[in-house]
């Protein structure tokens, strides 16, 4: 059992980024003389050979099914043989929608040592040691895996920095046995029809979260934000009561505040999936009335306060 | 017709915590408990199944804990599930989610429903794994994310939309049976009535143990688990800068902060 053996993921013909973090991942496991491959499982994986090809990567792996995009048959099958047959000592996929549909299956299968949304991996004394938060966040969480001789991680994204020199690693093909699959994908939809606004472009976001506690009060921050000249953005809560539309929702499952250079969080307590879509902004400003919100801990400027009040005196400044 | 919708007393940590003198979870006095967020949302989707049937169909939540996870079941039952199950034995203490996993799919295999709904994830723990586990130790097909279903009780195939990143979801058919791992924003649960919480109070909850399933203290706790916790810590966090003073002054603060935006974009 030895090597690190990744699974690379992609969409619609398209390399998913976190893969390439899953790359800078690894190499702090990896020991003097051990391997780090990675395995694209696609219709047409030869297509991903370009954009896999990083410093970090001593080998590709091609894994030809019959799916071009994301069926949990057919990866549980295919990578399920990959790893029986090249026993990795550790095998890492991103925490994503994809691998919530097989990994979790994989692991339960084989009895694999198993933990996801790990955000940091260390050996202590020969033994893997993989972190992930507990509680909302609140506290950090080591699990290790006694007796495992394959563990699978599921990798946070956003963690890792991807590497960015180019590599030149092998390329091998792996022969995937037909998967008998029970489920038929059909087509994607944008969910985003409908609005006109981009939340991928806006510098300057003011964002409305459960704390605003009821529909009547969203006007007066839409209000707020138009005499500041923000964008009105929501968290999920508010989208999915349908009190802001859903293409203005940041995080995971919605839009990532791409361009943004400022953004204010109004009664946002800061959901991981939330972080997901902002926390890299350089200014983040957070407001809310409880102190221990996980909004602070992104925040630049905390301001832990009654939202409403905060937001009446600054629409009499503006 | 049948559909088994696993949930989750999830532990939210008191303003104030103590961890464990084992270091390896925090000390119970201090959790506060709920229903997990994203079983209220499945248990929604089963009863407006039930609710749009012609037919029959028997709506049953089923859980994995001790005693006090009757109070969610109670609530699952004034929200319309027909009965609750729970299966409890001191052994299940410090499983995994895999191991309460093979726990659900024990009982799906005595119960044999037509579907099987599950939360995405939990908001305690979050591992996004317990639904998926279960539908491996049954051999069903199985769809995580789910945030749209048409499924009507009885039939060979559901179609539903998988919820992907970025705002883009995913049309896919799948067999049945099938467990779904249901997202938030599905449907709009609904609020018990008094007399529905009334009348939950008084239905019986079916607890079944280890061996009424046909599981051994090896198949549950760290022996059947994938993951052993070794340590809970709280981490040191990166802190906000605190805006002092009054709501006024705050304000005033703030002001400032997006006019240096304005200044520096302009």
């Amino acid at each position: 059992m030895s090597g690190i053996l990744i699974i690379a993921e992609q969409r619609r013909g398209e390399l998913r980024p976190i893969s390439l973090e899953l790359v800078s991942a690894a190499q702090g496991l990896r020991r003097a003389g051990e391997e780090v491959g990675i395995a694209i499982v696609n219709l047409a994986p030869e297509n991903f050979v370009k954009a896999l090809s990083v410093a970090g990567v001593d080998e590709i792996v091609t894994v030809k099914v019959a799916s071009a995009e994301f069926d949990p048959d057919t990866f549980e099958s295919a990578v399920g043989e990959l790893i029986t047959q090249r026993k990795p000592e550790v095998v890492l996929v991103a925490h994503s929608v994809d691998s919530f549909g097989y990994a979790a299956a994989l692991a339960a299968r084989h009895g694999f040592g198993f933990a996801t949304d790990v955000f940091q991996i260390a050996r202590d004394a020969g033994d893997l040691v993989a972190t992930r938060a507990g509680y909302g966040q609140k506290v950090n969480v080591e699990v290790d895996f006694p007796g495992k001789s394959v563990v699978l991680l599921a990798i946070r994204g956003n963690v890792f920095k991807a590497p960015d020199q180019p590599g030149s690693p092998r390329v091998t093909s792996f022969e995937a046995p037909p998967a008998q699959s029970r489920a038929t994908g059909r087509e994607f939809i944008e969910l985003s029809a409908g609005d006109d606004v981009d939340m991928t472009a806006a510098e300057f976001i003011l964002t409305v979260g459960r704390g605003i506690g009821e529909e009547a009060k969203v006007a007066q921050f839409r209000e707020l934000a138009d005499a500041l000249g923000a964008t009105l953005g929501c968290s999920r809560p508010i989208a999915d009561a349908g009190w802001l539309p859903k293409s203005r929702q940041v995080g995971q499952s919605g839009k990532t505040a791409s361009a943004c250079k400022l953004y204010i969080a109004m009664g946002v307590s800061g959901a991981i999936q939330h972080l997901a879509g902002m926390k890299h902004v350089s200014t983040i400003v957070a407001v809310n009335s409880d102190a221990e919100a996980s909004i602070f801990g992104v925040a630049k400027y905390g301001i832990v306060g009654d939202v409403f009040e905060i937001a009446d005196e600054l629409r009499r400044l503006f | 017709m049948k559909i088994l919708v696993a949930v989750k007393q999830v532990a939210a940590l008191d303003e104030d915590f103590a961890i464990r003198d084992d270091g390896r979870d925090i000390d119970p006095d201090f959790l506060i408990r709920d229903l997990n967020e994203w079983d209220d949302f499945s248990l929604e989707e089963a009863v407006k199944i039930k609710e749009a049937s012609a037919q029959p169909v028997e709506v049953v939540a089923l859980s994995v804990g001790s005693d006090e996870v009757d109070e969610s079941l109670r609530k699952c039952l004034a929200k319309g599930a027909d009965r609750a199950l729970r299966v409890w034995d001191t052994a299940i203490e410090d499983s995994d989610s895999i191991a309460i996993a093979r726990v659900l799919a024990a009982v799906a295999k005595r119960e044999a429903p037509d579907m099987l709904f599950a939360g995405v994830q939990s908001s305690d723990q979050s591992f996004a794994s317990t639904g998926i586990a279960t539908a491996a130790f049954l051999g069903w097909p199985h769809a995580a994310v789910v945030s749209n279903l048409e499924y009507a009780p009885g039939a060979k195939l559901a179609l539903l939309r998988r919820e992907l990143e970025g705002g883009l979801l995913h049309e896919v058919e799948i067999q049945c049976p099938a467990v779904l791992t249901i997202q938030l924003g599905i449907n709009t649960p609904r609020y018990a009535s008094l007399r529905s919480i009334k009348q939950a109070a008084a239905k019986p909850i079916e607890v079944l143990s280890l061996a009424d399933v046909g599981l051994s203290a090896a198949d549950v706790g760290v022996a059947g688990s994938l993951s052993r916790v070794r340590r809970m810590y709280v981490p040191d966090k990166g802190r906000a800068q605190l805006i002092e003073g009054d709501a006024a002054h705050q304000a005033a603060r703030l002001a400032e902060i997006i006019r240096e935006f304005k200044g520096a974009a302009a």
